[in-house]
């Protein structure tokens, strides 16, 4: 006989609300470095010299046509034999950072590429240097144009951090298979992770739609936008 | 609007797993007849957990749990459809209706029993701890400070919890073969984990010097049935039953695992 018992699961909470931290950190970490390095890989494919567009372009397609996990797995069961051991926690920032890092390339560029020719020209015309140009003059509306779907890339990765309970690093997911695996509640120890994904999900939606334009890239981008 | 529309959803999505979970006590006590009348049974085994259950050279699975599944489909004169399950997966699969019998290394203990109903035993089973020659490791207390695999779920992580001192690191994994890799890649410097599977471990990577350290249970295997389906249940025990007096138990543990089944609890 099933019946939905809520109350065996809730009152793991803190085991819940650990996982539900540890996710976000693992996210925020995996967002702060992902973000930046995608930016740089935006621009260098974008703009950069011929051999570095290829290395980038090989990074960015090597990392969007295979798995999450395998990504994950071969960081932390394959690197060992290279002599190379990660903690499962830093084992999964690198996976999350690597991985969001070729997304959020392929959009910082497409925001890159889509700015106006002229708008390099006049800046370069103002004898800005180049790396004035990029940062002052290029890339705030160039973020602020793709910020919803880098928005939604950094999203998709911290729902994709489930995963990393396979390797042992204790998120949401890792803490309610454990809860599940203990009391055998699945029902109920699944529908409350969900519930809390959807509202990590959409608070962190809501927390950088509102922070992109403050800290990110300025309220400049936004009259320009 | 937008958010509406997923609140609403969310709704309708809770709604149908209750109705799920709803549904799944309509057919309590019926599993016996309705395997009879669909002449075939879903009997969930393992793929991880050699010599037990694995996947031949011929991509199908074998072992002592599928010739045991194979044998129960035989002596009730019904077709088997295996059910491939996980340590972590298989009480689900068995909530879920998606397997009649689990037959995948079950042990028993008291938080099972609250949720699913056990078989008598069918063959031998016993967890221990493994680690290299050169880690000191004499019990449980001798864990402190250092990192112990196990898999999530399973007989071991129970003991192991139990039993390991709170400064020891026990890594959680998923299935059998992240545990193993997680040893075998230096990831973990001890692993928890059966017999069998520390003993398949051992013959192929001769290289690590692992040795047994310590018990942690020994723990016969049973068949896991849903709460309540006794006629299944009784059904079951009959065939182990006879399966035991005419020696069949034995022969299957021997060809599998290199011993007699021996005494074996009901």
């Amino acid at each position: 006989m099933i019946q939905l018992d809520f109350i065996a699961v809730l009152e793991q909470w803190p085991a819940l609300l650990r996982g539900a931290g540890f996710t976000l950190g693992l996210s925020a970490a995996a967002a702060v470095v992902g973000v930046s390095v995608g930016v740089a890989c935006g621009w260098a494919r974008a703009l950069g010299p011929a051999w570095l567009q290829r290395v980038v372009g090989v990074y960015v397609e090597l990392i969007r046509n295979t798995p999450f996990i395998v990504q994950l797995f071969f960081i932390y069961f394959g690197l060992p034999s290279l002599g190379l051991k990660l903690s499962p926690e830093l084992a999964s920032i690198i996976a999350m950072v690597v991985n969001l890092g070729a997304y959020a390339a392929e959009i910082a560029r497409a925001g890159i590429e889509g700015t106006p020719r002229g708008q390099f020209e006049a800046a370069r015309s103002l004898a800005l240097t180049e790396w004035q140009v990029i940062t002052r003059v290029v890339l705030p509306p160039a973020l602020a144009r793709v910020w919803p779907a880098m928005v939604s890339q950094i999203v998709i990765v911290m729902l994709g951090s489930a995963v990393c309970g396979q390797i042992s690093a204790q998120e949401l997911s890792y803490a309610a298979n454990l809860i599940q695996s203990r009391n055998f509640r699945a029902f109920e120890a699944y529908i409350i992770a969900t519930a809390i994904y959807l509202l990590l999900a959409i608070g962190v939606r809501q927390f950088l739609n509102w922070a992109g334009p403050r800290w990110i890239f300025g309220r400049v981008a936004q009259s320009g936008r | 609007m937008q958010r509406r529309h997923l609140a609403q959803s969310t709704l309708a999505a809770l709604a149908l797993l209750a109705q799920l979970g709803l549904t799944g006590t309509a057919q309590a006590q019926t599993a016996l007849d309705e395997v009879m009348a669909r002449k075939s049974i879903n009997i969930a085994i393992p793929t991880d957990f050699p010599p037990y259950g694995f996947v031949g050279t011929d991509l199908k699975p074998q072992g002592l749990d599928v010739d045991m599944a194979n044998y129960i489909g035989g002596k009730l004169g019904v077709k088997v459809e295996l059910v491939v399950v996980t340590s972590a997966n298989r009480i689900p699969y068995l909530q879920t209706k998606k397997a009649d019998l689990v037959i995948s290394t079950l042990g028993k203990n008291a938080e099972r029993e609250k949720v699913i109903d056990f078989s008598a035993a069918y063959s031998p089973f016993f967890q221990a701890v493994f680690a290299a020659k050169g880690v000191a490791i004499k019990g449980a207390a001798d864990l402190a400070g250092k990192s112990v695999g196990v898999t999530r779920g399973a007989i071991e992580d129970m003991e192991l919890s139990k039993l390991a001192p709170a400064s020891a690191d026990i890594k959680r994994f998923e299935d059998n073969n992240a545990t193993v890799s997680a040893f075998v890649s230096g990831q973990v410097q001890a692993i928890a984990t059966g017999a069998s599977v520390a003993g398949n471990m051992m013959a192929r990577n001769p290289q690590l010097g692992t040795e047994y350290k310590f018990v942690l249970k020994d723990s016969p295997n049973f068949i896991g049935l849903n709460k309540g389906e006794d006629k299944l249940r009784l059904k079951v025990n009959e065939i182990i039953a006879a399966a035991k007096a005419s020696g069949e138990l034995d022969k299957m543990a021997t060809k599998w695992l290199g011993r007699p089944a021996g005494d074996l609890p009901n």
